[in-house]
Formats: C-alpha cells, sequence, structure tokens
C-alpha cells in the first residue's frame, strides 16, 4: 500500500538496497541484503551482536571508503540515485546524520560541536549560527539543559547529555535520513525515554534507521523493523507483525521472544 | 585466620629481592648523571660572566668569551627549523592521516624509524656530500643547517606521527560521518589537539640538534673566526665544536673554561627539555576527552 502510494506520488524511498554484501578483507559479513526504507519512517533494524547492523550503516554513508578493507558490492540508490556512482561524497554524507553507541563529544565547546557541521558546509554569520545550534539542541531535547553552559566543554556533559548532544550535532546537518546505531547502551533509562520521544517527533520531518540491541525499542518506535542475524537479512516486515507471532520466519519470533541469544 | 604457606613467604622474599636489584640499576643509572652535573657546576660555574656570554674569544681562545658560537648554534638550530619542521610535520600528516595501510606505507614508516637511527658521523658525510659540494653551498650555515635538519627530520616525523595517532580515532570518523573532509577533520579537529605534542617533539629536537658536533664539522662549522657571520653562505663557529676544540685541540687553556662551555651547552638543553616537559604537563591539564 504503502509503496504504491510513493511511487504514485513519484518519490523514490529515501534508501533502496538492493542485493548488498559486505566484507572484510574478503571475508562476507553482510550477504544480499535487499529491502528499502521509506520515507518519514522509522526503520528498526535488530539482530544479535556480530550480525552485520553497524556495517550495514557504514555501507549507506559510504564509510566504506574510509574503512581499510571493507568493500560492498550491489548497490545502494539513496533518493534514487545510486551511491557507487554518486561523486562527492561529503555532500552525501551530510545529507545523512548518524548517532554512535558510544557519544562521541568532539573535543568542543557545546556550541562548536553543533556548529562544526554547519561551519564545515560553509555558514559563517554568527545569527546563523546561533539560529542553528539552538534549533537543534532543542530538537535534542538538550536546549534547556546546556543553554547556560554553551562554551563549556561538550565531553564534561554527562553521557545522557553527550548522546544527545551528538544528535543534536547530527541534526545540525539538516540531514534527510538519521541513522542510530545502538544509541541507549551508555544512556540511563529516562534519557532513553527522552530521546524515543525525540524520534517520534522528528519522523514527520525525516527517515530514521533505528539499529537497536533493545528489541523492546524497535517494538515501540518502528514502523518496519528487519531481523539480521550472522550477516543474513532473515526478513523484513511490519513491527507489529514480527512481534505478535506473525514474523514470516521461526527465528524471527524466537529473537523477539528473547529465546535465543 | 589466615595462614601463609611457605610458597607465600618464599614469594615474598623474592620480591624483596627484585625490588633492590631494580633500585640499584636505578641508582646506578642516576648516579654519573648527578656526578657530571655537580662537577659541571663546580668547575664550570666560576666561568660563566655576562662576559662570558657577550665576548669574544681572545688569545688563542685561551681567554675571553664564547658569543659567537653562542650565536651560531642559535643561527644553525633555528635554520635548521625552519626546514625540518614544517617538512616533518607535513610528512607525518601524509603518513599518518592519508596515507594507506600499504607495504609501500610500512616500508615508508620503518625507513623512517631506521633513518632516525643512523650515527650522525653518515649525516655529516652525506651532508658534505649533498649541501657543500654537490649544491655548492660551500662550508656554510645553510650547509650545516641542511645537514641538521636532514638528521633531524625522521625524529620530528614520528613525533608529530605519535602526538597525531593520540588523537582518538572515533573524532575522526564522527566528523567524516558528518560529511567533513580529511583535511577539515584535520585541521579544527586533529591538528589543534596534537599541538602540544607535536611542540613537546619539537623542542626536544632543539635541545639535541644543539649539541651534535660531527654534522656540523664537515659542512659549515668553524674552529675560530674573528668575526660574525653575516649570510647563511658565511661559516659559523658553535658551541659544541667549540667546547671539543677548546677541550682537546688548544694549548694551555685554563681547565675552567672548558667546563664552562660544558655548562652552557648543558644549561640550554636542560632548558629546552625543562620547556617540553611543561608542554606537557600542559597537554595533560588541557586533556579534552
Ligand atoms: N573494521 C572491521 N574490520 C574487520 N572486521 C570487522 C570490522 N568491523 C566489523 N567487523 C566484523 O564484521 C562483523 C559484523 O560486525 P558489525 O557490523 O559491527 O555487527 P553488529 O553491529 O551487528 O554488532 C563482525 O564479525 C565484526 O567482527
Ligand atoms: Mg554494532
Amino acid at each position: 500500500m504503502k509503496e504504491t502510494n510513493q511511487k504514485a506520488s513519484g518519490a523514490p524511498p529515501v534508501l533502496e538496497i538492493n542485493d548488498l554484501s559486505i566484507a572484510y578483507s574478503g571475508k562476507t559479513i553482510l550477504r544480499n541484503a535487499t529491502f528499502d526504507v521509506q520515507n518519514n519512517e522509522i526503520f528498526g533494524i535488530i539482530g544479535p551482536s556480530g550480525s552485520g547492523k553497524t556495517s550495514f550503516l557504514k555501507a549507506v554513508n559510504r564509510m566504506d571508503q574510509l574503512t581499510p578493507g571493507m568493500t560492498t558490492t550491489g548497490s545502494i540508490h539513496f533518493h534514487g540515485y545510486d551511491t557507487a556512482t554518486w561523486r562527492n561524497l561529503y555532500s552525501l554524507r551530510k545529507r545523512i546524520g548518524v548517532v554512535f553507541p558510544l557519544p562521541t563529544g568532539l573535543p568542543l565547546s557545546v556550541y562548536e560541536n553543533v556548529a562544526f557541521a554547519p561551519r564545515i558546509s560553509g555558514v559563517r554569520q554568527k545569527v546563523e549560527l546561533d539560529q542553528i545550534v539552538e534549533k537543534c539542541l532543542r530538537r535534542a531535547a538538550l536546549w534547556d539543559e546546556v543553554k547556560d553552559r554553551l562554551t563549556s566543554l561538550g565531553s564534561l556533559l554527562s553521557g545522557g547529555q553527550q548522546q544527545r548532544l551528538t544528535i543534536a550535532r547530527a541534526l545540525s546537518q539538516d540531514p534527510d535520513l538519521l541513522m542510530l546505531d545502538e544509541f541507549s547502551i551508555a544512556v540511563d533509562p529516562v534519557t532513553t525515554m527522552r530521546i524515543e520521544d525525540v524520534l517520534k517527533q522528528l519522523k514527520s520531518e525525516i527517515s530514521i534507521i533505528l539499529v537497536t540491541n533493545l528489541v523492546q525499542q524497535a517494538e515501540r518506535l518502528a514502523d518496519r523493523t528487519a531481523f539480521f542475524l550472522n550477516g543474513e537479512v532473515v526478513e523484513v516486515g511490519q513491527t507489529e507483525d514480527m512481534f505478535n507471532g506473525r514474523a514470516k520466519d521461526v527465528r524471527t519470533t524466537d529473537y523477539v521472544e528473547g529465546r535465543f541469544g | 585466620m589466615f595462614t601463609q604457606t611457605a610458597h607465600n613467604v618464599q614469594n615474598y622474599k623474592i620480591e624483596g629481592r627484585w625490588r633492590i636489584l631494580f633500585l640499584v640499576m636505578t641508582a646506578l643509572l642516576i648516579l654519573p648523571v648527578l656526578i657530571i652535573l655537580t662537577l659541571l657546576i663546580v668547575r664550570g660555574g666560576p666561568a660563566i660572566s655576562w662576559e662570558f656570554l657577550t665576548a669574544f674569544p681572545i688569545k688563542g681562545m685561551t681567554a675571553g668569551g664564547v658569543f659567537p658560537a653562542l650565536l651560531g648554534t642559535i643561527y644553525l638550530v633555528s635554520l635548521a627549523l625552519v626546514f625540518s619542521v614544517p617538512l616533518g610535520i607535513a610528512a607525518a600528516i601524509y603518513l599518518s592521516e592519508y596515507a594507506p595501510d600499504n607495504v609501500m606505507t610500512r616500508i615508508i614508516n620503518l625507513a623512517i624509524i631506521n633513518l632516525a637511527g643512523v650515527p650522525s658521523i653518515v649525516h655529516a658525510l652525506f651532508g658534505l656530500g649533498a649541501f657543500v659540494i654537490f649544491m655548492e653551498f660551500g662550508t656554510s650555515i645553510l650547509a650545516a643547517s641542511l645537514t641538521l635538519a636532514i638528521m633531524t627530520l625522521p625524529v620530528v616525523i614520528v613525533a608529530t606521527k605519535e602526538s597525531l595517532q593520540s588523537v582518538p580515532q572515533a573524532f575522526r570518523e564522527a566528523c567524516w560521518s558528518m560529511g567533513a573532509t580529511r583535511w577539515q577533520t584535520i585541521r579544527r579537529i586533529v591538528l589543534p589537539n596534537a599541538v602540544s605534542g607535536i611542540l613537546t617533539g619539537v623542542i626536544l629536537e632543539v635541545s639535541r640538534t644543539a649539541g651534535e658536533t660531527a654534522p656540523i664539522m664537515f659542512t659549515g662549522a668553524a674552529f675560530f673566526l674573528p668575526f660574525l657571520p653575516e649570510s647563511v653562505f658565511d661559516q659559523t663557529m658553535a658551541l659544541s665544536l667549540h667546547l671539543f676544540v677548546v677541550a682537546t685541540q688548544v694549548p694551555n687553556v685554563p681547565h675552567d673554561l672548558p667546563y664552562g662551555v660544558a655548562l652552557l651547552l648543558v644549561a640550554i638543553v636542560l632548558l629546552m627539555n625543562a620547556l617540553s616537559i611543561g608542554f606537557r604537563v600542559r597537554l595533560r591539564n588541557k586533556k579534552k576527552w
């Protein structure tokens, strides 16, 4: 249904993954993945560690170029354009925000952390930067906590605040697609909930890929979910179906019900 | 109740012996340094005066000061830095941030480490051949500085590479994933956080360069000159060579004089080392992660 609607409106899905395989130094760790990520959906990816989730995200923003030994085959289309033939990879990465499992506040002030992406894109005006910084910190539900300490080091914030800072930073790129990789690993439950609320709101503006080690998080947030297992995309389906025993593959049901790990 | 087994007791005794062994070794190591320093200060201290620092040597170098040698050393070291620092930092940035991790890069890295171990007399002969004779700079400040620069380049490269690599990879990946180019990442994140380390390395280099004798002996340093150099194509005196000369080559030198020159040289080197330690402490206090 959704797919046909989109075809009718002419907008291609934000990501079309076609027969994607990923290898490190010749050793394949993700095989023949084929699925789409729709516009304005939260797309969950679940699976045990080592199943290739992070590597998939790296392939999407072409970090394989900067990772020694990493190679990909197959194709990834971003908004209908093949990322393999994308000439300026920096501009591709600017349109895809990434949040890593461990908050990596750059060794800069809170303000400069968020102003980094606009600055490297050539924004110079103080007024404009101020606006972007405030807007992104507000969207990441961090503004009220840091508005009086914008000049102090980002790395002095608490873990949960730092993770929201990296989300604000990712948003400062003004991305079409936000990819979060197990963001809640180093974050307390309260902050996790706040970030989940943020993601629900962001959904109306951008597409989100949510890699998560908490299956319930996928259940709470994701419209559709993919289950990765040992380099295989076992299935991609509506999240409700997966969590209500209507998964196509018995391994998916086993995993979401915690029967293996 | 806790009871010791024979094995426990045995281990405890052996532990004590090892501790003492290491302590004695350390003491043996420090002892010569202490003796040298004490000797230098006691014997050389009286020789040092304002005149010693600012006057020319007189009476066949048996009296007067060491001004031209001091100035010459400053010239040589400064000019060597002008060549080796930009080149060394650029090479280190390339090797650490751009070069692919392949056989070629590894060979280059290995070569650089080995180059740092080449005896300075070899560099001296290379400098003589390359700069004095082939490039026709003659024995001059320029040739000597270039020789010193070549000699110190590997160390500058290694020190810079180490400080660049001490900046966590996660910062680079965070920048790249925002669409930053390698150069934007280096300029805004990597270099600012490596600069203290680089400076430390450079200052340590200065102290090493200041003490070298062999590389400048054939390429630009003179035994004695009654006037100061006027351009980089002139020869110059230098403290290290001057020490060698007054200690071994000139008859009837008062005993204090060589000690004075040595003390001055050591003081310069220690001052530089203290500076670099200062930087390192500052670096540690300013750590941003
Ligand atoms: N840079 C790398 N070099 C070599 N192997 C890697 C690298 N990164 C990940 N791998 C391997 O690829 C597999 C998938 O890893 P990853 O994508 O991180 O999985 P996940 O995020 O699902 O835990 C693992 O077996 C891991 O060891
Ligand atoms: Mg992972």
